[in-house]
């Protein structure tokens, strides 16, 4: 049986409090890695250790958080994306929300698409295809 | 300068575990420091033992051609402290390894018996990523840290599937 959303976000949000060495209380769906939780590079990485281990599942390099297309200066314009830049990160992250962002997609802006709920949506995903 | 905290291994069995003893001893100028009248070695050189048995184990699954260095401590916890005449023993075993990372489990055993848990993530930091002004050669894996395993018959350049 495929687990409910909530089941869902309450295994992220165990990840995450391990992980992050967060508060559980901190870890809501909207809270962004980065700037609420205080994730760093190398913390990305963890995240996605563990969420394989917990929902057993396997994530293949940069399908979750796909840095591939994040660092790619082809992408970018000054501070901002370029239109085929966001057309790319909107291919590679379905499970994001791109209704702030793609307003106004300044690249100092992109942890706003790395929130806990992004994770949810990619690990739903991911079990409903298994 | 010599930054070797593990004794001998005592069990390498390559891509999967490893064991490592250190012997704690008044030998070591920093006890006196720490503290005064009361050696304790301090924990983090537990965890640093703990990330030279499994950074060496994960190096050597990969035939040490990468430099793997320490990125995330992602859990330390003792109950108590090694103080000298203890022997610890670091079991460390890989959790996963791939072209990013590596994740070890370790337990930490003072006397033979439980004294806790450093779980580690190791990263690869290959040629493409190695900034400019860092040594090109594997300053990670001198010959010294490798001549550990000499008992175990694994060298610099050793065929892994030799010792598996």
């Amino acid at each position: 049986m495929v687990a409910s959303r909530n089941e869902v976000f309450e295994k992220v949000r165990v990840v995450l409090t391990d992980a992050l060495g967060v508060d559980e209380e901190e870890v809501r769906a909207e809270s962004t890695l980065q700037r609420d939780l205080g994730a760093e590079s190398i913390d990305f990485l963890d995240i996605v250790f563990r969420l394989e281990r917990e929902f057993s599942i396997k994530i293949p390099k940069g399908e979750l958080f796909p840095d591939d297309v994040l660092n790619n200066p082809d992408y970018v314009s000054g501070e901002r994306m370029t239109a085929t830049g966001l057309a790319k990160l909107r291919a590679a992250m379905p499970h994001a929300d791109f209704s702030k962002f793609e307003k106004d997609p300044r690249v100092s802006e992109m942890p706003e698409l790395f929130t806990v709920n992004t994770i949810v949506n990619y690990v739903e995903s991911k079990l409903k295809a298994a | 300068m010599r930054w070797i905290w593990i004794d001998r291994f005592v069990e390498f069995v390559s891509r999967e575990r490893a064991s490592a003893v250190k012997n704690v001893t008044l030998a070591e100028d920093h006890l006196h420091d720490h503290f005064p009248g009361y050696p304790v070695m301090p924990a983090s050189l537990v965890i640093e033992g703990m990330a030279q048995t499994a950074g060496l184990l994960v190096g050597e699954a990969r035939g040490f051609a990468e430099k793997v260095i320490l990125a995330k401590i992602r859990r330390a916890e003792f109950t108590e402290h090694a103080v000298p005449g203890d022997q610890l023993r670091y079991d460390a075993v890989i959790e996963s390894l791939d072209d990013r990372a590596a994740v070890t489990f370790g337990t930490v055993y003072k006397n033979g018996a439980l004294m806790g848990y450093v779980d580690l993530i190791f990263s690869h930091l290959d040629k493409a990523e190695t900034p400019p002004d860092m040594p090109r050669e594997n300053f990670v894996f001198t010959d010294q840290f490798i001549d550990l395993l000499a008992p175990f018959g694994i060298r610099r350049g050793t065929r892994t599937s030799d010792h598996g």
